[in-house]
């Protein structure tokens, strides 16, 4: 009889409205993922180049990816949710970079941006280095010399141009 | 469930849709591979964002493994394009291997 009363109570007055806000907190998460989504999707179509793209996609990535996580954390409401979710930004979070510096690299090079845009290009005299060497001809079999100190400096500088790549 | 909640999902579900389309747009009109490519990036994590919120609307973690593979995964498709793209070659400056054009 105390039982059903007191979990009447708590029924009632403790655990609904709470759950009730936690819902509608989880809801405005999930429309604050969408809205970064649709902000990464008006991007794609207004702006101009790969590289500039490449920025509006990264919104829904990780911001986007958190607050639907947070959204599934506070509907679901429990530790083990939680403790399964957290590899899924984990990984995000670690993979994300990596693709968008692989796209930027390669949107970089085939020229797919507008030089205009830039304030610094600090990629670029170290390219036209690398450059240098590789269409430079190969000594002659048998006809080496060796290397002076000159050529060990440059080579020492081509080497750090192109690990800038 | 409450009538601005409910209001609150249709609102995320539609921008998410809304989001999709947008994204199959730009895939097909490129006009660079690199931009069909971000786009498919796009696509796929609202795909993801997709499966987190049918979760979080039914309150389930039954689809959580979906979408840790596609956090992992998803990194794989675009590294092997973008490091494959490769500038348009113009008539003038056909490619020319380093150093051939001083042999005989």
């Amino acid at each position: 009889m105390i039982d059903v009363y007191l979990s009447g109570v708590i029924g009632t007055t403790g655990a609904e409205p709470l759950d009730a806000v936690l819902d509608l907190v989880s809801a405005l998460l999930l429309v604050l993922g969408g809205f970064l989504s649709l902000a990464a999707a008006i991007g794609l179509m207004r702006f101009p180049d790969a590289l500039a793209r490449l920025h509006a996609a990264t919104k829904p990535q990780i911001l986007g990816l958190i607050a639907i996580v947070v959204a599934i954390a506070l509907s679901v409401r429990s530790w083990q949710a939680l403790l399964l979710l957290i590899p899924v930004v984990v990984l995000q979070v670690l993979t994300a970079p990596i693709s968008a510096h692989m796209v930027g690299r390669a949107g970089y090079r085939t020229g797919t941006y507008n030089p205009d845009g830039l304030t610094a290009d600090e990629l670029a005299p170290d390219l036209d280095d690398a450059q240098r060497v590789f269409v430079e001809p190969a000594p002659e079999l048998g006809g080496r010399r060796l290397p002076s100190d000159d050529d060990q400096a440059r080579s020492r500088r081509d080497d750090e141009g192109r690990g800038a790549l | 469930m409450e009538t601005a909640t409910t209001v609150l999902l249709w609102v995320a579900g539609l921008l998410l849709a809304t989001t999709a389309v947008l994204c199959l747009w730009r895939v097909i009109v490129g006009p660079s591979i690199l931009d069909r490519m971000i786009a498919s990036d796009v696509i796929l994590t609202t795909l993801m964002l997709v499966v987190g919120a049918e979760m979080a609307i039914n309150s389930h973690t039954r689809t959580v493994p979906l979408m840790v593979i596609l956090a992992g995964t998803a990194i794989f498709g675009t590294v092997a394009v973008s490091r494959f793209v490769t500038k348009p070659i113009e008539a003038s400056e056909a490619p020319s291997v380093a150093g051939a054009e001083d042999r005989p």
